[in-house]
Protein backbone atom coordinates (compact mmCIF):
# COMPACT_ATOMS: atom_id res chain seq x y z
CA UNK A 1 0.00 0.00 0.00
CA UNK A 2 1.54 3.51 -0.58
CA UNK A 3 1.57 5.62 2.16
CA UNK A 4 2.41 3.01 4.53
CA UNK A 5 5.47 3.22 6.25
CA UNK A 6 6.32 -0.29 7.23
CA UNK A 7 6.04 -2.76 4.57
CA UNK A 8 6.00 -6.65 6.21
CA UNK A 9 5.92 -9.65 4.28
CA UNK A 10 5.62 -13.23 5.68
CA UNK A 11 8.38 -15.49 6.05
CA UNK A 12 7.28 -17.97 7.70
CA UNK A 13 3.85 -18.95 8.37
CA UNK A 14 1.54 -21.38 10.90
CA UNK A 15 2.03 -24.92 9.19
CA UNK A 16 6.29 -24.00 8.38
CA UNK A 17 6.41 -22.93 12.07
CA UNK A 18 5.11 -26.14 13.06
CA UNK A 19 6.83 -27.91 10.89
CA UNK A 20 10.31 -26.31 11.66
CA UNK A 21 9.54 -27.06 15.41
CA UNK A 22 9.17 -31.09 15.00
CA UNK A 23 12.34 -30.67 12.64
CA UNK A 24 14.30 -29.21 15.59
CA UNK A 25 12.57 -31.19 18.13
CA UNK A 26 14.07 -34.09 16.29
CA UNK A 27 17.49 -32.79 15.74
CA UNK A 28 17.43 -32.42 19.51
CA UNK A 29 16.50 -35.91 20.29
CA UNK A 30 19.08 -37.08 17.56
CA UNK A 31 21.77 -35.28 19.92
CA UNK A 32 20.73 -35.72 23.06
CA UNK A 33 18.39 -38.81 23.15
CA UNK A 34 16.55 -39.17 26.65
CA UNK A 35 17.75 -35.79 27.82
CA UNK A 36 19.14 -37.38 30.73
CA UNK A 37 21.87 -34.85 31.39
CA UNK A 38 20.50 -32.24 29.46
CA UNK A 39 18.45 -29.17 30.43
CA UNK A 40 16.89 -26.48 27.93
CA UNK A 41 17.30 -22.58 28.39
CA UNK A 42 15.48 -20.31 26.72
CA UNK A 43 16.65 -16.49 26.27
CA UNK A 44 14.27 -13.79 28.22
CA UNK A 45 12.64 -12.53 26.85
CA UNK A 46 11.26 -14.26 23.33
CA UNK A 47 13.32 -17.11 23.43
CA UNK A 48 11.22 -18.21 26.43
CA UNK A 49 7.97 -19.06 24.35
CA UNK A 50 10.21 -20.99 21.57
CA UNK A 51 11.87 -23.06 24.61
CA UNK A 52 7.99 -23.80 25.68
CA UNK A 53 6.65 -25.17 22.72
CA UNK A 54 9.68 -27.29 22.09
CA UNK A 55 9.75 -28.64 25.46
CA UNK A 56 5.69 -29.25 25.27
CA UNK A 57 6.29 -31.21 21.81
CA UNK A 58 9.20 -32.76 22.83
CA UNK A 59 7.11 -34.16 25.69
CA UNK A 60 3.90 -34.85 24.13
CA UNK A 61 4.95 -35.80 20.64
CA UNK A 62 7.90 -37.78 21.30
CA UNK A 63 7.50 -38.60 24.90
CA UNK A 64 10.53 -37.65 26.11
CA UNK A 65 10.15 -37.42 30.21
CA UNK A 66 10.78 -34.98 32.62
CA UNK A 67 13.10 -32.49 30.06
CA UNK A 68 14.39 -29.78 32.66
CA UNK A 69 13.24 -26.46 31.38
CA UNK A 70 14.71 -22.54 32.83
CA UNK A 71 14.57 -19.26 31.48
CA UNK A 72 17.56 -17.32 31.54
CA UNK A 73 17.94 -13.19 31.72
CA UNK A 74 20.69 -11.88 30.59
CA UNK A 75 19.67 -8.35 31.24
CA UNK A 76 22.73 -7.26 33.98
CA UNK A 77 25.21 -9.24 32.03
CA UNK A 78 24.55 -7.06 28.45
CA UNK A 79 27.22 -5.18 27.03
CA UNK A 80 25.36 -2.05 26.20
CA UNK A 81 24.24 -0.79 29.83
CA UNK A 82 24.22 3.08 29.49
CA UNK A 83 24.58 2.80 25.64
CA UNK A 84 21.39 3.41 24.51
CA UNK A 85 18.46 5.34 25.30
CA UNK A 86 15.93 2.92 26.46
CA UNK A 87 16.89 1.24 29.40
CA UNK A 88 17.65 -2.10 29.48
CA UNK A 89 14.49 -4.18 31.05
CA UNK A 90 15.19 -7.32 33.41
CA UNK A 91 13.15 -10.60 33.38
CA UNK A 92 12.32 -13.06 35.21
CA UNK A 93 15.29 -15.87 35.79
CA UNK A 94 13.83 -19.15 36.33
CA UNK A 95 16.81 -22.35 36.67
CA UNK A 96 15.66 -24.72 39.44
CA UNK A 97 18.21 -27.36 38.80
CA UNK A 98 21.85 -27.08 39.07
CA UNK A 99 23.19 -26.53 35.18
CA UNK A 100 27.14 -28.18 36.79
CA UNK A 101 28.34 -30.84 34.01
CA UNK A 102 25.15 -30.62 31.78
CA UNK A 103 24.75 -30.20 28.80
CA UNK A 104 22.86 -27.03 27.91
CA UNK A 105 21.19 -26.13 24.96
CA UNK A 106 20.31 -22.24 24.71
CA UNK A 107 17.10 -21.74 22.87
CA UNK A 108 16.39 -18.15 21.42
CA UNK A 109 14.17 -16.97 18.37
CA UNK A 110 16.89 -14.86 16.34
CA UNK A 111 20.38 -14.87 16.12
CA UNK A 112 21.55 -11.92 14.88
CA UNK A 113 24.77 -9.94 16.41
CA UNK A 114 25.33 -12.89 18.80
CA UNK A 115 26.03 -10.50 21.84
CA UNK A 116 22.70 -11.74 23.61
CA UNK A 117 24.21 -15.49 23.61
CA UNK A 118 27.88 -13.66 24.89
CA UNK A 119 26.01 -12.11 27.09
CA UNK A 120 23.44 -15.81 28.19
CA UNK A 121 27.49 -17.63 28.23
CA UNK A 122 28.30 -14.95 31.07
CA UNK A 123 25.43 -15.56 32.88
CA UNK A 124 24.50 -19.02 32.94
CA UNK A 125 28.36 -19.19 34.98
CA UNK A 126 26.52 -17.89 37.89
CA UNK A 127 24.91 -21.74 37.92
CA UNK A 128 27.89 -23.55 37.89
CA UNK A 129 30.18 -25.00 35.09
CA UNK A 130 28.07 -26.85 32.23
CA UNK A 131 29.65 -29.89 30.31
CA UNK A 132 28.39 -28.59 26.84
CA UNK A 133 26.53 -25.16 25.34
CA UNK A 134 24.91 -25.63 22.41
CA UNK A 135 22.53 -23.00 20.79
CA UNK A 136 19.13 -23.53 18.72
CA UNK A 137 17.37 -20.07 17.40
CA UNK A 138 14.45 -20.61 15.14
CA UNK A 139 15.65 -17.37 12.75
CA UNK A 140 19.22 -17.36 12.10
CA UNK A 141 20.26 -14.16 10.51
CA UNK A 142 23.08 -14.53 8.13
CA UNK A 143 25.98 -11.91 7.71
CA UNK A 144 25.14 -9.81 10.58
CA UNK A 145 27.26 -11.54 13.41
CA UNK A 146 29.46 -8.95 15.69
CA UNK A 147 30.99 -11.89 17.31
CA UNK A 148 32.41 -15.37 16.40
CA UNK A 149 28.76 -16.84 17.40
CA UNK A 150 26.76 -19.27 15.55
CA UNK A 151 23.77 -21.94 15.93
CA UNK A 152 24.41 -25.51 16.17
CA UNK A 153 20.39 -25.71 15.55
CA UNK A 154 18.59 -23.28 12.85
CA UNK A 155 15.24 -23.24 11.90
CA UNK A 156 15.35 -20.95 9.04
CA UNK A 157 18.77 -19.18 7.75
CA UNK A 158 17.60 -15.42 6.51
CA UNK A 159 19.52 -12.45 4.70
CA UNK A 160 18.11 -9.50 5.83
CA UNK A 161 19.44 -6.21 5.34
CA UNK A 162 20.39 -4.47 8.50
CA UNK A 163 17.49 -1.99 8.78
CA UNK A 164 15.37 -4.29 8.42
CA UNK A 165 13.78 -6.48 11.17
CA UNK A 166 12.86 -9.97 12.14
CA UNK A 167 9.58 -10.51 14.34
CA UNK A 168 8.41 -13.83 15.13
CA UNK A 169 4.74 -13.88 16.58
CA UNK A 170 3.85 -17.00 18.66
CA UNK A 171 0.45 -18.00 19.91
CA UNK A 172 0.70 -17.63 23.44
CA UNK A 173 1.32 -13.85 23.61
CA UNK A 174 0.02 -12.46 19.64
CA UNK A 175 -2.45 -14.52 18.42
CA UNK A 176 -0.58 -16.52 15.83
CA UNK A 177 2.49 -18.51 15.10
CA UNK A 178 4.39 -16.60 12.23
CA UNK A 179 7.47 -15.12 11.24
CA UNK A 180 7.47 -11.66 9.51
CA UNK A 181 10.51 -9.21 8.03
CA UNK A 182 9.26 -5.90 8.92
CA UNK A 183 10.84 -3.05 6.43
CA UNK A 184 11.10 0.22 8.45
CA UNK B 1 11.24 -0.50 31.21
CA UNK B 2 10.23 3.14 32.45
CA UNK B 3 13.16 4.66 34.47
CA UNK B 4 13.18 6.83 37.84
CA UNK B 5 12.15 10.24 38.33
CA UNK B 6 15.01 11.13 39.68
CA UNK B 7 18.99 11.58 39.43
CA UNK B 8 19.73 11.46 43.21
CA UNK B 9 18.06 9.34 45.53
CA UNK B 10 18.12 11.98 48.18
CA UNK B 11 14.74 11.29 50.61
CA UNK B 12 11.70 9.64 50.25
CA UNK B 13 9.76 12.62 49.79
CA UNK B 14 11.66 13.09 45.88
CA UNK B 15 9.79 9.94 44.44
CA UNK B 16 6.61 8.94 43.39
CA UNK B 17 4.88 5.81 43.45
CA UNK B 18 6.26 4.59 40.32
CA UNK B 19 9.69 5.29 41.13
CA UNK B 20 9.28 3.17 44.01
CA UNK B 21 7.25 0.43 42.15
CA UNK B 22 10.13 0.32 39.79
CA UNK B 23 12.90 0.06 42.52
CA UNK B 24 10.80 -2.89 43.84
CA UNK B 25 10.50 -4.99 40.25
CA UNK B 26 14.06 -4.55 39.99
CA UNK B 27 14.85 -5.56 43.81
CA UNK B 28 12.61 -8.95 42.97
CA UNK B 29 15.81 -9.67 40.20
CA UNK B 30 18.31 -8.81 42.06
CA UNK B 31 16.76 -11.10 45.05
CA UNK B 32 17.02 -13.91 43.02
CA UNK B 33 20.83 -12.92 41.25
CA UNK B 34 21.98 -13.23 45.74
CA UNK B 35 20.66 -16.08 45.86
CA UNK B 36 22.39 -17.78 43.26
CA UNK B 37 25.31 -19.58 43.69
CA UNK B 38 27.66 -17.21 42.16
CA UNK B 39 26.12 -13.89 43.66
CA UNK B 40 27.46 -11.40 41.20
CA UNK B 41 26.49 -9.34 37.91
CA UNK B 42 28.59 -7.55 35.74
CA UNK B 43 26.13 -4.21 34.97
CA UNK B 44 27.95 -1.86 36.85
CA UNK B 45 31.75 -3.04 36.04
CA UNK B 46 32.70 0.86 34.65
CA UNK B 47 31.07 2.62 37.77
CA UNK B 48 32.88 4.12 40.76
CA UNK B 49 31.25 4.62 44.17
CA UNK B 50 32.42 6.33 47.21
CA UNK B 51 30.82 5.46 50.25
CA UNK B 52 31.16 8.67 52.51
CA UNK B 53 30.25 8.14 56.00
CA UNK B 54 30.71 11.06 58.29
CA UNK B 55 28.41 9.26 61.29
CA UNK B 56 29.09 5.64 62.44
CA UNK B 57 27.07 2.46 60.63
CA UNK B 58 27.62 -0.71 60.70
CA UNK B 59 24.66 -2.70 58.92
CA UNK B 60 24.07 0.35 55.84
CA UNK B 61 27.98 0.54 55.28
CA UNK B 62 28.14 -2.90 54.76
CA UNK B 63 25.26 -3.75 52.62
CA UNK B 64 25.75 -0.88 50.62
CA UNK B 65 29.26 -2.19 49.71
CA UNK B 66 28.06 -5.37 49.23
CA UNK B 67 25.03 -3.64 46.61
CA UNK B 68 28.15 -2.49 45.18
CA UNK B 69 29.99 -5.41 44.48
CA UNK B 70 27.39 -7.39 43.65
CA UNK B 71 27.13 -5.32 40.50
CA UNK B 72 30.51 -5.43 40.17
CA UNK B 73 31.25 -1.71 40.93
CA UNK B 74 34.62 -0.15 42.26
CA UNK B 75 34.07 1.12 45.49
CA UNK B 76 35.79 3.11 47.95
CA UNK B 77 35.39 3.69 51.12
CA UNK B 78 35.80 6.56 53.14
CA UNK B 79 35.06 7.32 56.89
CA UNK B 80 35.53 11.17 58.83
CA UNK B 81 36.89 9.37 61.76
CA UNK B 82 40.00 9.03 60.13
CA UNK B 83 39.93 11.99 57.24
CA UNK B 84 40.59 15.10 56.63
CA UNK B 85 37.56 17.04 58.21
CA UNK B 86 39.09 16.47 61.08
CA UNK B 87 41.76 18.83 59.65
CA UNK B 88 38.76 21.50 58.95
CA UNK B 89 38.01 20.85 55.22
CA UNK B 90 34.52 21.55 54.00
CA UNK B 91 31.83 18.83 52.40
CA UNK B 92 32.19 19.88 49.46
CA UNK B 93 35.84 20.66 48.58
CA UNK B 94 35.84 17.00 50.71
CA UNK B 95 33.54 15.21 47.83
CA UNK B 96 35.11 17.55 44.89
CA UNK B 97 38.38 15.77 45.91
CA UNK B 98 37.18 12.08 45.55
CA UNK B 99 35.30 13.07 42.32
CA UNK B 100 38.46 14.90 40.64
CA UNK B 101 39.41 11.12 41.04
CA UNK B 102 37.11 10.24 38.53
CA UNK B 103 33.45 8.77 40.90
CA UNK B 104 30.73 8.71 39.33
CA UNK B 105 28.04 8.39 42.54
CA UNK B 106 28.25 9.21 46.01
CA UNK B 107 26.42 7.17 48.96
CA UNK B 108 26.62 9.52 52.24
CA UNK B 109 26.29 9.47 55.52
CA UNK B 110 25.80 12.93 57.56
CA UNK B 111 24.59 14.23 60.97
CA UNK B 112 23.60 17.54 59.21
CA UNK B 113 19.85 17.12 58.09
CA UNK B 114 20.20 18.11 54.31
CA UNK B 115 23.42 17.53 53.53
CA UNK B 116 22.63 14.92 50.60
CA UNK B 117 20.25 17.71 49.11
CA UNK B 118 22.97 21.03 49.67
CA UNK B 119 25.83 18.39 47.97
CA UNK B 120 23.32 17.15 45.01
CA UNK B 121 23.39 20.71 43.87
CA UNK B 122 26.79 21.49 44.14
CA UNK B 123 28.63 18.29 42.73
CA UNK B 124 28.06 16.35 39.41
CA UNK B 125 27.83 13.03 40.65
CA UNK B 126 24.87 11.07 41.67
CA UNK B 127 24.04 11.11 45.37
CA UNK B 128 22.34 8.41 47.37
CA UNK B 129 21.43 9.13 50.98
CA UNK B 130 22.46 6.80 53.45
CA UNK B 131 21.05 8.80 56.40
CA UNK B 132 20.85 12.46 57.00
CA UNK B 133 20.37 13.31 60.53
CA UNK B 134 17.05 13.09 61.59
CA UNK B 135 15.98 13.73 57.75
CA UNK B 136 15.63 10.42 55.63
CA UNK B 137 17.24 6.83 55.05
CA UNK B 138 14.99 6.57 52.01
CA UNK B 139 16.86 2.88 51.57
CA UNK B 140 16.06 1.98 55.08
CA UNK B 141 12.67 3.24 54.10
CA UNK B 142 12.08 0.70 50.80
CA UNK B 143 13.70 -1.74 52.19
CA UNK B 144 11.28 -2.29 54.94
CA UNK B 145 8.39 -1.33 52.82
CA UNK B 146 10.14 -4.25 50.08
CA UNK B 147 9.60 -6.45 53.20
CA UNK B 148 5.87 -5.78 54.23
CA UNK B 149 5.10 -6.43 50.19
CA UNK B 150 7.62 -9.49 50.65
CA UNK B 151 5.27 -11.08 53.30
CA UNK B 152 1.83 -10.10 53.35
CA UNK B 153 1.54 -9.36 49.63
CA UNK B 154 1.09 -5.74 49.53
CA UNK B 155 1.69 -2.65 51.37
CA UNK B 156 -1.71 -0.60 50.37
CA UNK B 157 -4.20 -0.77 52.83
CA UNK B 158 -1.91 -2.30 55.40
CA UNK B 159 -2.06 -0.62 58.86
CA UNK B 160 1.47 0.00 60.27
CA UNK B 161 2.68 1.27 63.58
CA UNK B 162 6.54 3.12 64.16
CA UNK B 163 7.36 2.72 68.08
CA UNK B 164 9.58 4.22 69.90
CA UNK B 165 11.98 7.13 68.93
CA UNK B 166 9.82 9.69 66.76
CA UNK B 167 11.74 12.45 67.29
CA UNK B 168 15.32 11.39 66.52
CA UNK B 169 14.57 9.07 63.65
CA UNK B 170 15.02 9.58 60.34
CA UNK B 171 13.96 5.81 59.31
CA UNK B 172 10.70 7.27 60.68
CA UNK B 173 10.41 9.95 58.78
CA UNK B 174 11.33 8.37 55.61
CA UNK B 175 9.10 5.34 56.40
CA UNK B 176 5.97 7.79 56.84
CA UNK B 177 6.55 8.83 53.34
CA UNK B 178 7.34 5.59 51.62
CA UNK B 179 4.44 3.63 53.31
CA UNK B 180 1.67 6.88 52.45
CA UNK B 181 2.93 6.78 48.89
CA UNK B 182 1.83 3.40 48.80
CA UNK B 183 -1.71 3.54 50.42
CA UNK B 184 -0.77 2.14 53.95
CA UNK B 185 -2.14 3.75 57.15
CA UNK B 186 0.47 4.76 59.47
CA UNK B 187 0.53 5.38 63.06
CA UNK B 188 3.47 6.45 65.18
CA UNK B 189 3.10 5.29 69.19
CA UNK B 190 6.14 6.21 71.89
CA UNK B 191 6.53 8.58 74.76
CA UNK B 192 4.87 12.08 74.34
CA UNK B 193 8.55 13.48 74.44
CA UNK B 194 9.73 11.41 71.91
CA UNK B 195 7.24 12.16 69.14
CA UNK B 196 7.82 15.68 67.43
CA UNK B 197 4.91 17.88 67.82
CA UNK B 198 2.38 18.34 64.87
CA UNK B 199 3.81 15.26 63.00
CA UNK B 200 -0.23 14.51 63.04
CA UNK B 201 -0.27 17.10 59.97
CA UNK B 202 1.86 14.59 58.31
CA UNK B 203 -1.59 12.29 58.07
CA UNK B 204 -0.25 9.62 60.80
CA UNK B 205 -2.46 8.74 63.41
CA UNK B 206 -0.63 9.03 66.98
CA UNK B 207 -0.98 6.58 69.93
CA UNK B 208 0.59 6.75 73.22
CA UNK B 209 -1.04 2.99 74.31
CA UNK B 210 1.14 0.78 73.11
CA UNK B 211 -1.88 -2.12 73.57
CA UNK B 212 -4.15 -0.15 71.66
CA UNK B 213 -1.36 0.64 68.66
CA UNK B 214 -0.55 -3.04 68.28
CA UNK B 215 -4.32 -4.26 68.51
CA UNK B 216 -4.82 -1.89 65.37
CA UNK B 217 -2.04 -2.59 63.25
CA UNK B 218 -0.79 -5.44 60.97
CA UNK B 219 3.05 -4.24 61.40
CA UNK B 220 5.00 -2.87 63.65
CA UNK B 221 8.26 -1.44 63.42
CA UNK B 222 10.33 -0.97 66.37
CA UNK B 223 12.75 1.76 66.69
CA UNK B 224 15.83 1.85 68.74
CA UNK B 225 16.30 4.37 71.64
CA UNK B 226 19.31 6.49 70.24
CA UNK B 227 20.59 7.37 73.57
CA UNK B 228 23.70 9.13 71.09
CA UNK B 229 21.26 11.81 70.15
CA UNK B 230 19.98 12.65 73.19
CA UNK B 231 20.53 15.81 75.10
CA UNK B 232 18.13 15.66 77.65
CA UNK B 233 15.86 13.13 79.31
CA UNK B 234 12.97 12.38 77.44
CA UNK B 235 11.53 9.15 79.64
CA UNK B 236 12.94 8.44 83.48
CA UNK B 237 14.59 5.04 83.02
CA UNK B 238 15.06 2.48 80.28
CA UNK B 239 13.35 0.30 82.60
CA UNK B 240 10.16 2.61 82.27
CA UNK B 241 10.55 2.94 79.09
CA UNK B 242 10.61 -0.76 78.56
CA UNK B 243 7.44 -1.45 80.88
CA UNK B 244 5.26 1.16 78.33
CA UNK B 245 6.62 0.82 75.21
CA UNK B 246 9.07 -2.12 75.07
CA UNK B 247 7.23 -5.27 73.00
CA UNK B 248 7.83 -8.98 75.04
CA UNK B 249 6.01 -12.09 73.63
CA UNK B 250 3.49 -11.95 76.58
CA UNK B 251 2.01 -8.59 74.94
CA UNK B 252 1.94 -10.14 71.32
CA UNK B 253 0.22 -13.66 72.19
CA UNK B 254 -2.05 -11.31 74.26
CA UNK B 255 -2.91 -9.80 71.26
CA UNK B 256 -5.74 -11.40 69.13
CA UNK B 257 -4.39 -11.29 65.87
CA UNK B 258 -1.26 -12.21 64.90
CA UNK B 259 0.98 -9.18 63.58
CA UNK B 260 4.79 -8.95 61.76
CA UNK B 261 7.46 -7.35 63.69
CA UNK B 262 10.27 -5.08 62.15
CA UNK B 263 13.26 -3.32 63.63
CA UNK B 264 15.73 -1.32 61.40
CA UNK B 265 18.46 -2.22 63.34
CA UNK B 266 20.85 -2.52 65.84
CA UNK B 267 17.95 -3.62 68.58
CA UNK B 268 18.73 -2.92 72.40
CA UNK B 269 17.43 -6.47 73.49
CA UNK B 270 15.67 -6.55 76.05
CA UNK B 271 14.57 -2.61 75.58
CA UNK B 272 12.21 -2.00 72.83
CA UNK B 273 12.20 -5.55 71.87
CA UNK B 274 13.15 -8.99 74.14
CA UNK B 275 14.88 -11.60 72.56
CA UNK B 276 12.29 -14.15 71.90
CA UNK B 277 10.36 -11.90 69.71
CA UNK B 278 13.19 -10.78 67.80
CA UNK B 279 13.93 -14.02 67.24
CA UNK B 280 10.22 -15.31 66.70
CA UNK B 281 8.73 -16.34 63.48
CA UNK B 282 6.65 -13.20 63.57
CA UNK B 283 9.98 -10.87 63.51
CA UNK B 284 10.81 -10.23 59.84
CA UNK B 285 14.39 -8.38 60.95
CA UNK B 286 16.71 -10.68 58.99
CA UNK B 287 15.04 -10.71 56.28
CA UNK B 288 14.84 -6.58 56.38
CA UNK B 289 18.57 -7.17 56.00
CA UNK B 290 18.69 -9.61 53.55
CA UNK B 291 16.37 -7.39 51.43
CA UNK B 292 18.73 -4.38 51.92
CA UNK B 293 20.95 -5.55 49.79
CA UNK B 294 18.89 -6.25 46.92
CA UNK B 295 17.22 -2.48 47.00
CA UNK B 296 20.46 -1.02 47.88
CA UNK B 297 21.48 -3.14 44.28
CA UNK B 298 18.14 -1.74 42.76
CA UNK B 299 18.62 1.81 43.61
CA UNK B 300 22.35 1.96 42.29
CA UNK B 301 21.52 -0.18 38.98
CA UNK B 302 18.54 2.10 38.47
CA UNK B 303 20.18 5.55 39.15
CA UNK B 304 23.70 3.93 37.47
CA UNK B 305 21.87 3.47 34.23
CA UNK B 306 20.69 7.62 34.27
CA UNK B 307 24.62 8.23 34.52
CA UNK B 308 25.99 9.83 30.80
CA UNK B 309 28.93 8.12 29.32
Amino acid sequence: MFGNIMSQKVLLNEKEVNIILHRLACQLIEKHHKFQNTVLIGLQPRGVFLADRLAKILSEHYKIKNIQLGYLDITFFRDDFRRGDKPLEANKTKINFIVEDKNIVFIDDVLYTGRSIRAALTAIQSFGRPNEIELLTLIDRRFSRHLPIQPNYRGRQVDVINDEKVRVNWKERDKEDSVYLIEK
Amino acid sequence: MSELSVNHLLGIKYLNKEDIKLIFETADHFKEVINRPIKKVPSLRDITIANLFFENSTRTKLSFELAQKRLSADVINFSSAQSSVKKGETLIDTVNNILSMKVDMVVMRHPNPGAGVFLSKHVSASIVNAGDGAHEHPTQALLDSYSIREKLGNVKGKKVVIVGDILHSRVALSNIFALQLQGAEVMVCGPKTLIPKYIDKLGVKVETNLRKALNWCDVANMLRVQNERMDISYFPTTREYTQQFGVNKALLDSLDKEITIMHPGPINRGVEITSDVADSSQSIILDQVQNGVAVRMAVIYLLASKIKQ
